[in-house]
């Protein structure tokens, strides 16, 4: 029994490292935007949503491998991010919160609208690349989804830092975020860097929206919506500007609420049912942004009148 | 125009849209006035949340979710959730339970409002986006309140107004649906002359100025603390109201009956509407309700070529271009459609101006 218990338990935190994984890149996509453009990209959820549809259609209805769709929905998708920043986003960059908040609003209900408008509401399904089996650690039952999605993310955070940490469009980008004015002055295109941020944090939504579909066992247009709030609770408890916050309080909150879905199983938390796992969301965004608006790991803003 | 002439227009125009809503029933179908009560309850959450988020700056992405405590509020107190092994009998009469359902939110409004005043723009923008969608799940889980999944039905009891035949009133008899248009637009029109109240004098003055600039607000002793919470208050009380009368004119409520897309709708109908203007919210709430009717071709959308309204007939359209007039609405329209009369209005004057 008690053995029983422990391996559920360990699967419990796989399974909630998993999920987690997915909602840190979606967080850290959220983290690059509001680092580079002082925005919350509410269409974050839908862009990865149709990264998913684009790479089902190649996979589906063109025959294509998975790993080279992968890649083709990443370079698609890093071009739409880099388009929606020119096109959209900076029209209204430099204007009040409200009109970019709206605008962003606008391209969720668009690009929502857009999926139902070309597949359908129905729900569709993108097989991961990880396959259906399962593997028997020391009595622990793991998933090669749960596996294979963990390490896809931990790829991508390890690529991303030292993208950032390594190369000279690194150092230009974060130029860029930190101090525009002067990244001008010594000759980094800013404009350019933070439409590579859009598409980069696209291109993480893109990955985050292939992992969903197979987790979650359907695409459908609105699969995204709770990862977002997800999403966003990650990154308000890490700190909205620190990618490092963002991928510490994705895994955190994946295993939180996986853990307390276990203990409500075994009489602890009892009242704690998937239906309350978005309000608990909610309730991290509100108790954080009360308590410690910066995250744990921001820096308090420090307002200059 | 000076303000004075600029009030008569208001007055003459305010009096014109009463008169206009008086017969309108007259000239459309009956069933069509059912769809007129729907944009009347639009009306009503759009002057809610402009007053919020127009005048005040406090941008609220979930009023669909204030909509959803006061439509719930009504549905209980008539129906009650006994039977679900809640603990109110309800038994009380539709009419009455609107005040209670503005006031119940109001007050949740006001509540909400504290820790409110610690979030700023983005963050706001977040934490009230992320009450739209955690709303309905948190409506199923506490099902012996509001009856989960299934949610609450009020058609046929008899609190509800005109649920089996005519209603007879001031000596006339009204059918069902010519009654809740009636019941929906008066207190719409009602709203909207509260509001103008409130927003002409002091109160919509440091409004503004908390809007404008919170620090300028501020050093002119304009508390900000109690500014924002009013604004939040009054706010929910409207949409409190407008969520009671929606379950009254659908006659059931359940958790989808208020999906994250109901509180996208209002942002949308304020922004089309005008922020911070009340003139244009009228237009907001008709283009809100019809123009996903419109896309499909329905009335106005008839005139469309027949291309584009097969195409927007397909589920999504709507969506698509709904989510396009948003951002094209920042773009070239920021003030909306009071600002497009504004515009208009300051050419003829102008133009009056140089030929006399």
């Amino acid at each position: 029994m008690v053995v029983a218990a422990f391996s559920d338990f360990m699967q419990q935190i796989v399974s909630g490292l998993a999920a987690g994984g997915i909602y840190a890149l979606l967080a850290l996509a959220l983290v690059i935007i509001h680092r580079s453009t002082g925005v919350i990209n509410f269409a974050q959820g839908e862009m990865a949503t149709l990264s998913a549809y684009i790479a089902w259609t190649l996979i589906a209805h063109h025959g294509w491998n998975y790993w080279l769709a992968f890649t083709a929905t990443l370079a698609i998708s890093f071009g739409g991010g880099v388009l929606i920043h020119r096109g959209v986003i900076r029209p209204v960059e430099q204007g009040s919160v409200l009109r970019i908040v709206i605008v962003t609003i606008g391209l969720l209900v668009a690009i929502n609208g857009f999926i139902v408008w070309e597949w359908g509401g129905e729900p569709q399904l993108l097989q991961g690349p990880f396959g259906s089996s399962t593997y028997d650690l020391h009595g622990v039952v793991v998933s090669a989804n749960d596996i294979g999605t963990i390490l896809v993310a931990v790829a991508i955070v390890v690529l991303l830092w030292l993208l950032f940490r390594f190369t000279k469009i690194g150092l230009a980008l974060r130029a860029a975020a930190v101090n525009p004015e002067e990244a001008r002055l010594v000759g980094v295109r800013v404009t350019w860097m933070l439409a590579l941020g859009w598409g980069l944090a696209a291109t993480l939504g893109a990955v985050a929206g292939m992992l969903t579909a197979p987790a979650v066992f359907a695409l459908d247009p609105n699969m995204m919506a709770p990862v977002l709030i997800y999403a966003f609770a990650a990154a308000v408890l890490g700190g909205i500007d620190s990618p490092i916050g963002a991928v510490v309080g994705g895994l955190l909150l994946g295993v939180l609420l996986n853990m307390l879905s276990y203990l409500s199983q075994y009489g602890a938390f009892g009242w704690f049912t998937e239906e309350l796992r978005l309000p608990a969301a909610l309730l991290i965004i509100l108790g954080t942004l009360l308590v410690r608006p910066q995250g744990i790991f921001g820096k308090p803003e420090v307002k200059r009148v | 125009m000076s303000p004075r002439q600029t009030r008569v227009v208001g007055f003459v125009a305010f009096a014109a849209l009463v008169v206009f809503v008086a017969v309108l029933p007259a000239f459309i179908s009956d069933f069509k006035a059912r769809d007129y009560a729907y944009v009347g309850i639009y009306l009503i959450a759009l002057l809610g949340l402009n007053i919020l988020t127009g005048y005040t700056g406090q941008i609220s992405l979930g009023h669909g979710a204030f909509m959803a405590i006061g439509g719930y509020t009504t549905a209980i107190l008539m129906a009650g959730n006994e039977q679900f092994g809640g603990p109110i009998s309800g038994g009380m009469k539709d009419l009455w339970t609107l005040p209670i359902a503005g006031i119940v939110t109001g007050l949740i409004g006001l509540a909400f409002g504290v820790p409110a005043l610690r979030l700023s723009g983005l963050y706001l923008a977040l934490a009230t986006f992320a009450i739209a969608v955690a709303m309905p799940s948190t409506l199923r889980r506490f099902d012996e309140f509001t009856g989960g999944g299934t949610g609450i039905q009020l058609g046929g009891l008899p609190e509800l107004t005109g649920s089996s035949a005519n209603v007879d009133i001031l000596g006339r008899s009204l059918t069902p649906n010519d009654w809740v248009y009636y019941l929906s637009w008066s207190i719409a029109l009602l709203a909207f002359a509260i509001a103008w109240l409130v927003l002409r004098g002091r109160t919509g003055r440091a409004f503004r100025a908390v809007r404008d600039s919170e620090i300028a607000a501020m050093s002119s002793g304009v508390s900000l603390a109690r500014y924002k919470t009013l604004a939040f208050g009054i706010s929910a009380t409207y949409a409190g109201v407008a969520g009671g009368l929606f379950a009254i004119a659908t006659a059931n409520v359940n958790p989808d009956s208020f999906p994250v897309a109901l509180s996208i709708f209002l942002l949308v109908g304020i922004v089309v509407g005008g922020l911070g203007r009340l003139s244009g919210l009228v237009f907001g709430a008709i283009f809100v309700y019809f123009l996903p009717l419109w896309a499909q071709g329905h009335d106005l959308g008839s005139l469309l070529p027949g291309r584009i309204v097969s195409e927007a007939q397909k589920p999504g359209g709507a969506a698509v271009v709904f989510g396009v007039v948003l951002i094209l609405a920042m773009f070239f329209l920021p003030n909306g459609v009071s600002g497009l009369f504004r515009r208009v209005g300051l050419a003829i004057a102008s133009r009056r101006a140089r030929s006399s």
